[in-house]
């Protein structure tokens, strides 16, 4: 059933999304460590990078550092599978190219948390959570970091800190980031000042599918640059107690004033969308995430039922290339996906919606 | 930038603080050396070479007297070509080139003050230590050299380090 009453609020109701989830997708939190006793990567012999791959892989796997570590040798994973963790942001994009020794240990139960090794830092530890969290990412990231710090010794020198390839990351080592929907902001044409104000404000501003993306269904990644100088506290404060309560309640404001002035485009929007998915025959992966992009907001604005936020976040990586051929269970060219694409889509959503 | 004291170009920058006082120096080698500043020790005879090879490669700029990194043998032009460094070394080595660089990207912030690893030692000297030791380690293995391996051995597990981990990432 589509349709159904108005959430006044602009919150969705959908607690088990975690905190703020009509605005926040996920939080995560990374920290850069390297090894002490190896050079950093860009001047690391093949061998040292064996080594490192041997003791990541030897002493961090199973419950050694975190519950649940399983070793994936990405010289040796198949295409599909390192596409998926990608799509799952559990390794960059950079550590799945490439032939060089290297891998990462990934939590395979919650799917949230990793540890990229030979990346462009010997490990990259990293926790994500659902909605804005980014506190209880950072709580257990740090007991990782502790866990893996009493088995290697870390490059760290009292002056800078965490010893970084590059200096960008020196000091704490930690980025804390969060996934942000704003639609609403989008179609009032305010996106920009947010933009801006991020950047005044020395935040990264990325789009869904990381550096360099375009935000593809007003989904954002912001995070910050600065990590020499603060403490982590100082990081976090900043970044969940003061930057992000102002952007969400923005994009919250924003909503309202689209609902009080365009309450019908809105839901136009919405259920044009919902069309398009249950019946589209073609898709591609883009126009896919778009539209899930304005049914996420419909569900916030308690337009759509039946439909959770879980459900249009499963899909979103459904539409992505690698998840969309694991689900198919065969490999498939661009030309072939496309209406894998849209019966996967269909079939999904139109169970949702028709038990909703 | 001018060195507060003469005309020459400021290449070494330090940043103290004093009680709480942000407290900056911006001076030439020579001024700095009379501030009895560290500045990274070159012989008279390379310096001239570096002098001689810095007017071909560009027309006096700092980076390009700065030395190698004695850890990894990066070139601060090839830091600034790649934006990779190359070893832990190197935060040392480019230190007074690095610093203006951190200050600019991290809001002002040119120290640590979060988190340290728990265990004490950390400082760069122990690691460079153990570096050669594990590299010494390596090289007698590879030269199946197996007392002097032994002693490496040792010399790792009295700096504490984790020998059976060290043992098991050689395989």
């Amino acid at each position: 059933m589509i349709g159904g009453s108005l959430d006044p609020s602009g919150r969705g109701g959908d607690p088990a999304r975690g905190r703020d989830g009509d605005v926040v997708l996920t939080s995560r939190v990374r920290l850069a460590r390297n090894i002490a006793g190896f050079s950093f990567l860009t001047r690391a012999s093949r061998d040292d990078r064996r080594r490192i791959v041997s003791l990541a892989s030897a002493r961090f796997a199973g419950d050694a550092v975190s519950p649940g570590l399983r070793w994936v040798d990405l010289a040796e994973a198949d295409t599909l599978e390192r596409h998926a963790l990608v799509e799952r942001r559990l390794i960059s994009r950079q550590l799945a190219a490439g032939d060089e020794p290297r891998g990462a240990l990934i939590a395979e139960d919650d799917g949230r948390t990793s540890i990229m090794v030979n990346e462009e830092d010997h490990l990259r530890l990293q926790v994500m959570r659902a909605g804005l969290d980014v506190r209880g990412a950072w709580d257990e990231i740090d007991r990782i970091d502790d866990r893996v710090e009493s088995i290697v010794e870390y490059a760290f020198c009292p002056k800078f800190g965490y010893l970084t390839a590059c200096p960008t990351n020196v000091g704490t080592g930690l980025r804390v980031s969060a996934m942000l929907h704003m639609p609403g902001l989008k179609l009032i044409n305010e996106i920009d000042k947010v933009r801006r104000a991020a950047k005044a404000m020395n935040l990264a501003v990325r789009g869904y599918y990381g550096e360099g993306s375009e935000a593809v269904g007003d989904i954002y990644q912001l995070s910050n640059q600065t990590t020499l100088g603060r403490t982590e506290e100082e990081i976090l404060a900043a970044f969940t107690d003061d930057i992000l309560p102002k952007i969400i309640e923005y994009e919250r404001h924003a909503r309202r004033r689209l609902l009080e002035s365009r309450r019908s485009v809105v839901e136009d929007l919405v259920h044009r969308a919902i069309g398009t998915l249950l019946h589209a025959r073609l898709m591609n992966a883009d126009e896919a995430v778009k539209l899930l992009s304005h049914v996420r907001l419909g569900v916030a604005l308690g337009m759509v039922s039946g439909v959770g936020f879980d459900l249009i976040e499963e899909l979103m990586l459904h539409a992505q290339p690698g998840h969309l051929q694991l689900a198919v269970g065969a490999e498939l060219n661009q030309a072939q996906r496309r209406p894998a694409r849209a019966s996967l889509l269909r079939e999904r959503l139109g169970a949702a919606v028709s038990a909703g | 930038m001018k060195c507060e004291r003469c005309d020459n170009e400021a290449t070494v920058h330090e940043v103290t603080i004093l009680k709480g006082q942000k407290v900056e120096k911006h001076l030439c080698e020579s001024c700095a050396r009379d501030d009895g500043i560290a500045v990274q020790g070159v012989s008279p005879a390379l310096q001239s070479l570096t002098g001689a090879l810095a007017s071909v490669s560009g027309p006096g700029e700092p980076e390009a007297k700065a030395p190698a990194c004695g850890g990894c043998g990066l070139t601060y032009k090839e830091f600034r070509h790649h934006g990779l460094l190359g070893c832990p070394d190197c935060y040392h080595a480019f230190e007074a080139l690095l610093r203006p660089m951190l200050e600019r990207a991290h809001e002002g912030g040119a120290e640590h003050v979060g988190k340290a690893p728990k265990r004490s030692a950390g400082a760069l000297e122990r690691q460079r230590e153990i570096a050669l030791l594990r590299k010494g380690l390596a090289e007698a293995l590879a030269a199946e050299q197996y007392e002097r391996a032994a002693e490496f051995r040792d010399r790792l597990r009295d700096a504490g380090v984790d020998v059976a981990a060290a043992r098991e990432a050689q395989r």
